[in-house]
């Protein structure tokens, strides 16, 4: 009997996190991929101090060297280091990604969570914005944006944050409804808890791992719109280390030093498919059906 | 199924209104005089004064947009600030270019999309299934800009076997569609997996396996034919994703489609094309979600013989 008691305690002890992390451990790849956006935002963090040579210092005795030891990715047209300028836009790119993803995963939670729970004219209002939003493809109202307010990397961010709102609206709505119909929430709305106790501590916490599989899988595909935005030269100014507009530079030499836009274009490769890993694999851990 | 369509295509009516509201307010919305944007920089005061006129500026908005749906009805989107063209003819001789490439780019991802898909369900788990879901993972992960670029280094600028760009023959289309097609064969790949792997769970894959059907029959006569369902309505509406992502390969090809027009004009701030553009692809985008829309009640008998029932 006590050593039933000794064993039911044991159960009891494994916390949600504990859950998801050894369901998480399990997935070798997705663990990998976590570990190298770990070491990607410590580069974006103490990039300017490990980088080799100043990001804008011209050599102008190297200009469009290949890689060797000296320029371990070679130089570009201005002789600069693309591997010291590949470490600074480190910081660029997720930034861009973080914020904008950010800014519309929290519009787009407050619109969902809004919808879903009050229902009514304010559901229909709020989702016929979003249909309209959703009717534009990503880029081109991303472009449409930028159009309007002008090229810059913070507009890129306003545009990337503005398409990015519908996505989260729709899928925290879902969620919201499925919560709302649950018997405690019943629970606490008997027990007359007002709206926003019921929203912030049951239905907000039940959207969390929701949110945090959209949010790894859009950081992706946000990091891969913004470089495009600067490729087409309606992003950050061609001058920044920023890794679109490193490759989009590049492109007059394809010829003779194809590494200008190789090296550039290989770290948004392997920055977005670690995101996307990631988040497959944070899916499946957070995931209660995939994890049975 | 009548019904069904009706409803959709009626659904469609308050989108159509509020895509056109916004393409007319896109001048009304860049900070500044929209008369001097359309004019262009270099125009006199003279020449405001006429666009001022000619567009109506001075009028209430709403005066506007009943002129500018006018005038949309009548085929008439304005002229060029740029070439001094109506924009009509401009968007209509860079249609097919972009209409063909996007054929060409669902021809690859289909293939792709679908081989790889039915490889990874029908080897669930094992070496095959971990190299084909990460193919695809990476398809959505690479840059199309970057792809693009080193397809062109390799097959043009040291094989030699393709142009770097521009429109001709058969040759000229490979590596743009490649590059388009790309991204959308891997959401293809992760999207038949995840389909048949569904159907093949179900009772009668069990029985046809059970009375010793070969492997390729179950495969290929029962469980593909109910997988595709989704995946077709699926590939559809792929269609716009392929339509934006036009703008980024139509700019490493120098394909003359309508892409590359959008970003000539936002360089040039050439902007009653870029209204027109951004309403010409705003209805593809929903024409071709409707048509999906319809073809999937066609492909789902629970919606196709809803009207009779």
């Amino acid at each position: 009997m006590a050593e039933a008691n000794v064993h039911m305690e044991e159960q009891k002890r494994v916390t949600p996190f504990q859950q998801f992390w050894s369901s998480f451990k399990k997935q070798k790849v997705s663990f990998a991929a976590g570990a190298f956006l770990l070491l990607l935002f410590i580069v974006a963090i103490i990039g300017p101090y490990i980088a080799p040579y100043e990001p804008n210092e011209p050599d102008y005795n190297q200009l469009l060297s290949g890689p060797s030891w000296q320029h371990l990715a070679g130089t570009d047209d201005f002789g600069r280091d693309i591997f010291s300028r590949i470490l600074h836009g480190a910081r660029i790119s997720l930034a861009v990604g973080l914020s904008s993803v950010l800014l519309g995963a929290v519009v787009g939670t407050v619109f969902g969570v809004i919808s879903g729970y009050f229902g009514k004219w304010i559901d229909s209002a709020i989702m016929r914005v979003m249909d309209v939003l959703l009717a534009f493809p990503g880029m081109l109202l991303a472009i449409g944006i930028i159009a309007i307010l002008g090229p810059g990397l913070v507009n890129v961010v306003m545009a990337v944050a503005i398409f990015s709102v519908p996505v989260f609206a729709r899928i925290i709505r879902s969620n919201t409804l499925a919560i709302k119909s649950t018997l405690y929430v019943e629970a606490t709305q008997s027990i007359g808890s007002s709206h926003w106790r019921t929203i912030w501590k049951h239905i907000f916490p039940g959207t969390v791992s929701t949110l945090i599989v959209y949010f790894t899988m859009r950081i992706g595909s946000a990091i891969l719109i913004a470089a495009g935005l600067s490729f087409l030269g309606l992003g950050a100014d061609p001058s920044t280390p920023e890794w679109g507009a490193m490759l989009s530079n590049g492109r007059s030499y394809l010829n003779n030093a194809p590494h200008v836009t190789f090296f550039p274009g290989l770290a948004i490769f392997l920055t977005v498919l670690a995101f996307n890993l990631l988040g497959d694999g944070l899916r499946d851990a957070l995931d209660p059906k995939i994890r049975e | 199924m009548l019904k069904y369509s009706i409803k959709r295509i009626l659904g469609m009516i308050p989108l159509l209104f509020v895509i056109s509201v916004i393409a007319f307010l896109f001048v009304h919305l860049i900070p500044g005089d929209p008369a001097r944007l359309i004019a262009g920089t270099d125009a006199t005061i003279e020449e405001i004064k006429n666009i001022r006129e000619k567009y109506g500026l001075d009028e209430p908005l709403y005066q506007q947009y009943v002129d500018y749906m006018a005038n949309l009805f009548q085929g008439d989107l304005g002229t060029s600030i740029v070439s001094a063209r109506p924009v009509m003819d401009m968007l209509a001789e860079r249609f097919v270019p972009t209409l063909s490439l996007t054929f060409a780019s669902m021809f690859w991802a289909l293939l792709f999309g679908l081989l790889i898909g039915v490889i990874s369900a029908v080897k669930r788990n094992k070496w095959q299934d971990h190299l084909t879901m990460f193919l695809a993972v990476s398809g959505v992960s690479i840059p199309s800009f970057w792809l693009g670029l080193m397809l062109i280094q390799l097959f043009s600028v040291q094989l030699g076997w393709f142009p770097t760009g521009g429109i001709g023959g058969i040759e000229s289309y490979i590596l743009p569609s490649l590059t388009l097609g790309a991204g959308v064969a891997a959401i293809i790949a992760r999207f038949t997996r995840s389909s048949l792997m569904d159907v093949l769970k179900e009772d009668y894959i069990r029985t046809g396996r059970a009375k010793g059907l070969a492997e390729f029959k179950v495969i290929n006569r029962h469980a593909l034919r109910n997988a595709m369902i989704p995946v077709v309505t699926m590939s559809g509406l792929q269609f716009g994703f392929l339509l934006s992502g036009s703008i980024i390969t139509e700019t490493i090809f120098s394909w003359p489609g309508l892409g590359r027009l959008l970003i000539n004009s936002i360089t040039a701030r050439d902007y009653p094309v870029i209204q027109a553009e951004i309403l010409l692809f705003s209805l593809e985008f929903l024409l071709i979600n409707l048509l999906v829309d319809l073809l999937y009640g066609f492909l789902n008998p629970k919606i196709r013989y809803e009207e009779g029932s």
